[in-house]
Formats: C-alpha cells, structure tokens, sequence
C-alpha cells in the first residue's frame, strides 16, 4: 500500500461522510502506511501471535479503516460505511470492527492498553510487538507517562510507542497550549529508547522499527515529526481541518494534489 | 475479607495460570498469601491505578484473567473511564478489586470513603457487582465467578473476622440469601450491610417483631426474581448499604417497586449525606447514619407503628 492510496481514500470517505478530523488522519498517513505495508506482522486478524497495534489517538480513524481496507481485512462496503447508521466505523476505532485490536478515542488511555499487551507476551514468551500512536498534545494526559514510567520499569522492550509529532492540538499549536519539548529527551528521562525520524519518510520509520529489536531492555518510543495536513497545501498547519469537512472545490483540489504526488514515499 | 480474597485467589492460581494480581501499591498484610506463592504474577503497579487498569485491559486481551487491586475510591473512581472504556467497553475480563466500602476507613476520612462506587458501577452494562458480605461467602463468590467472561467488580470489607449469622458462606450468581425470617417487616442489605441488619433483626425479634433479612450479594444482574417475590408481601421494605442512599441498592429497589406497581413503601438507610470534613470510627459513622443495628430496628419499629396508625 502507498501513502498515495490511503490519502485518497481518507479524501474520498471524508468527503462522502462529510465529517472532518482530516488534518489529523493525513499527519498519520505515512505511519499507518509503514506500519500496515511491513512494520507490523500480522498473519490474520484473529491470529493470536499476530502484533498488536493501537492507534491512541483515534480521531484519525479514517487512515487505519484505510489501511485496513487495502489489506483486505475490510471490504469496501464495510468503509463505504463510514460515519453512517448502524456501522462499526465511527470516528473513533472500536474493537468491535475486526482488525481493530484495542477500543481508542479517549486519550490518554492506549499506551496503558499497549504495555498491559506487551507484558502479556513477555508473560507467555511470545516474539510479537506492540505499536502504540500517541498524538503529540496526548502526552498532555498524566496517565500517559503513568504508563511510560511503568513499561521502562518492567523493560518492555517488545513496546514500540510513535509520537505523531505535528504540534497542533484543537485548540492551539502545542508549544503555546502545553509546551512538550523536549519531547524525545522527556522519554529518554525516564528511560526509553528514543530515536526521532522524518515521519513522512516510510522507508525511515520502517528503519526505525527494525532498529528497536536491536536495543534490548527498554521500550522505545519513535518521535515522528510530521505536518498536520500533510499532502493538502490548503490543510498544512492549519488548525480548522482538525474539524472542517471539505467543500465540493477543496475536494477537487486536494484530490488532485494527492494524485499528484510521486508514489513513493 | 481481604485475606479470604488473597488466600482463595493464590489457590485458583495454582490451577489457573491465566490469574494475575496487579495492587496499586495497598495490600500490606493483605495480599501476601497471593504474592508469596505466584510472585511471578504479582505486580506492584505503583500508586498508578489509570495504567493498572490499562495495563489489565492488554493482559486481559491476551488472554489472563487480571485482577486489580486497591482502596475502593483509587480502584474505581479514579480509574473509572479507563474501566468504561477498556474492560467493560471490550468485553474483557478484568476484575475490579476495591477494599473498604462505606465508611470502613474510618478515620481516614471521606477521601477514603467508598460512598457512589455501586452507584457508578451498577450504571455501567456489561461489568457484574460483586459484594460479599463476609469472608466466608467472600471465598464463595470468588470460586463461583473468577473465570467468568465478563469484567466484574468485586467489592471487599477489610474486616476478615465478622460472620453474617445465617449465611453460612452461601453465594449463588443473582440470587439473594435469605438470612433472617419474619412477617412483619423487611430488610433487604446490600454485602456488608448485611451484618448490621443480622443483627437489627435479632433485636427487633427479642422485641416480638419478625423480620425477614434478604441479602444481595450481586448486582447487573441484580436477583430480581428472589426481591419480587418478597416485595410484594410486605407493606414496606428497609434498603440497607454501606453506600450513599443515591444509586445503589435502595434506588435499584425504589426502580424495582415503581416499574412493577409494588405497593411496598421503601425506606433506603445508608449515608444520605456527604460526612464532609467530621470523622470517626466506622461504629460511630454508622450510628450517626442510622446504619447500626440498634438504629435500624428503631426505624423498622417506626415504620410498623406509622403504618398500624393509618
């Protein structure tokens, strides 16, 4: 699957469903590309020994049903569903919908859900890794670093968390809501494996991923920075696609700004 | 009950390799029988009861059977979206473990006070209630529940000693235990609640009164069948909890008699307003809150002369 494919698509249901939280799904795009094009091993989607995957940040569901989708573990019928009545697509992922490992939309909650999953395969001797996507401004929420100090504490090292790092929130650019930086230096204070990398480069972020099996004894947490909005000119930085639907002319447009980007990365 | 708890929960370990215990740092001569015989599935959380709960939920998911464990207040409210969200939301089956419902922290102060945790709970589809009313039916109930599929909460006294009279340990999933018997007046307690309506009903039948005691033991689902059926024979029923008077049992009762044109009046005893900043022990709480047994007999008394005055 190419960053490409899942940006039209996350235009596309976007656009039909009239709903919004593009901005955030297109930031993701390239993490959810590299984790669902290789970085996670997934047999099946009920397959036991399968990575677990758990996007925090659930608002930017439509790149996962995206990826989910060109995997082929949802039709298109299922994401044609999106935001209708009666679907198991809704903004945020339910656990319900398979493929979904883990319930999100509250932050703050899905790196605690990642390092229970990942002491539970240490428990069982189990190879399997567990990604967690946390969106910058959630490192707001005090239980997210209940859950950092715990998994350095019992060296989770098979738990790999991604900071999309765009430094928006909802209301505001991060450093004037809630100043995070240092961000990579606050993890590695309390433990962590940092590394930071271009996360629109996936070739760089599947690098990254590869790199953690090779640092034994602490999780590690991946810094991406990335552009909120990235790929629409017209969305980049801007704090309203957090909430706007697009009209018919800035579908057109970004549809065709998509379109024209190169297939890789 | 917590030494019943600890003690039952390291034998169904022994069997059971999916049981872990997770404590957000409580259990000081309480959890130890557990962690002394399955340390390696004992886990000391830290005073972190957000990531406990989280924590569970990916266990849970990965097929354990995680019981976490603290005072009621950390266990439940301060954790209490990560239960709705996780657990409860996934279908999971964590257990919420809390000590010391009610007042029985005493001195501590209401920041210890467990008064709205069946109210918050109960509202919740989906997670069962579990409160034994003493140890030995606290062994019961772990035995008959643990491995259920369902998230439960278990709600324990710190008090291992005191018997409920007449229950003899017995727990059966959504019925309630008959545990006094008399016509004239009755009682329906909620766990540990039970032990001063015991007893109310001993000094009530010293004074020539009959009164039947029914204790419940669960709730979602509540032993609807078992409240009915008495319900409809008396002219009024006491609710007694260990809980404010809002949205635990006496209100599940109240529901019960309006939906089903009881006309059983109901009269809820528990703590009806906040203790605020004035404590004490946990006997002078529930005298004040009309909660001890001499106070409940004077209302059951009360009760049965205002209805023998119309």
């Amino acid at each position: 699957m190419t960053p490409r494919e899942l940006r039209k698509i996350i235009l596309e249901q976007s656009k039909r469903a009239h709903v919004g939280h593009i901005g955030s799904a297109l930031s993701v795009t390239d993490i959810i590309a590299s984790l669902y094009g290789g970085g996670l091993n997934i047999p099946g989607v009920t397959d036991r020994e399968r990575d677990r995957f758990i996007l925090s940040k659930g608002h930017a569901s439509l790149a996962l049903y995206a990826a989910l989708h060109l995997r082929g573990f949802l039709s298109s019928a299922q994401l044609n569903s999106f935001c209708g009545d009666a679907t198991l697509l809704g903004v945020h992922p339910e656990h319900a919908l398979p493929g979904v490992d883990f319930c999100s939309g509250s932050l703050g909650q899905g790196l605690s859900v990642a390092a229970g999953a990942a002491l539970g395969a240490q428990l069982q001797n189990s190879p399997r890794r567990v990604f967690a996507l946390l969106s910058d401004a959630e490192c707001n929420e005090g239980s997210v670093w209940e859950a950092v100090m715990f998994s350095a504490h019992r060296r989770l090292s098979n738990l790999i968390a991604i900071i999309d790092l765009n430094g928006q929130q909802a209301l505001g650019y991060t450093r004037d809501v809630l100043d995070l930086s240092d961000m990579a230096g606050r993890w590695t204070a309390f433990g962590w494996h940092a590394q930071e990398v271009d996360g629109h480069d996936t070739a760089a972020l599947c690098e990254a991923y590869e790199r953690c099996k090779t640092v034994p004894g602490k999780p590690h947490v991946i810094i991406a920075r990335t552009v909120f909005g990235k790929g629409v000119s017209f969305m980049e930085n801007l704090i309203k696609w957090h909430y706007w639907p697009m009209s018919d002319d800035e579908y057109t447009q970004a549809l065709a700004e998509v379109e024209a980007t190169p297939t890789t990365p | 009950m917590r030494q019943a708890f600890s003690q039952t929960l390291a034998e169904l370990a022994q069997t059971d390799p999916r049981i872990l215990l997770l404590t957000a740092d409580l259990g000081y001569l309480a959890l130890e029988p557990f962690a002394d015989a399955h340390p390696q599935r004992f886990f000391n959380m830290g005073v972190a009861e957000q990531n406990m709960v989280g924590v569970a939920t990916g266990l849970a998911e990965a097929g354990f059977i995680p019981f976490t464990y603290s005072i009621v207040t950390f266990s439940v409210l301060r954790p209490y979206e990560f239960i709705r969200n996780g657990p409860i939301g996934q279908h999971l089956p964590v257990r919420i473990v809390s000590v010391g419902g009610g007042v029985e922290y005493g001195h501590n102060g209401i920041s210890h006070f467990g008064l709205e945790d069946i109210a918050v709970m109960r509202a919740q589809p989906g997670i069962t209630l579990v409160c034994p009313c003493d140890a030995d039916q606290a062994r019961t109930a772990i035995r008959a529940t643990w491995d259920m599929p369902h998230p439960i909460y278990l709600r324990l006294s710190k008090d291992d000693k005191t018997r409920v009279p007449g229950l003899d340990g017995r727990f059966e999933f959504d019925r309630a235990q008959k545990i006094h018997e008399g016509d004239d007046a009755l009682m329906i307690a909620l766990g540990t609640g039970a032990v001063e309506a015991a007893r109310a009903a001993e000094l009530l039948a010293a004074r020539g009164i009959g009164c039947t005691v029914l204790a419940v033991s669960t709730l979602n689902p509540a032993p609807t069948g078992d409240l009915l059926a008495h319900l409809a024979r008396f002219r009024f029923v006491m609710t007694v909890e260990t809980h404010y008077t809002t949205g635990g049992l006496g209100s599940l009762v109240s529901e019960m008699v309006a939906e089903n044109s009881i006309a059983c009046r109901v009269i809820r005893c528990g703590i009806k307003e906040s203790p605020g900043a004035m404590t004490g022990s946990q006997a002078w709480l529930h005298r004040v809150n009309g909660l001890d047994a001499e106070s409940l007999a004077v209302t059951a008394t009360a009760a049965l002369s205002e209805k023998s005055a119309r």
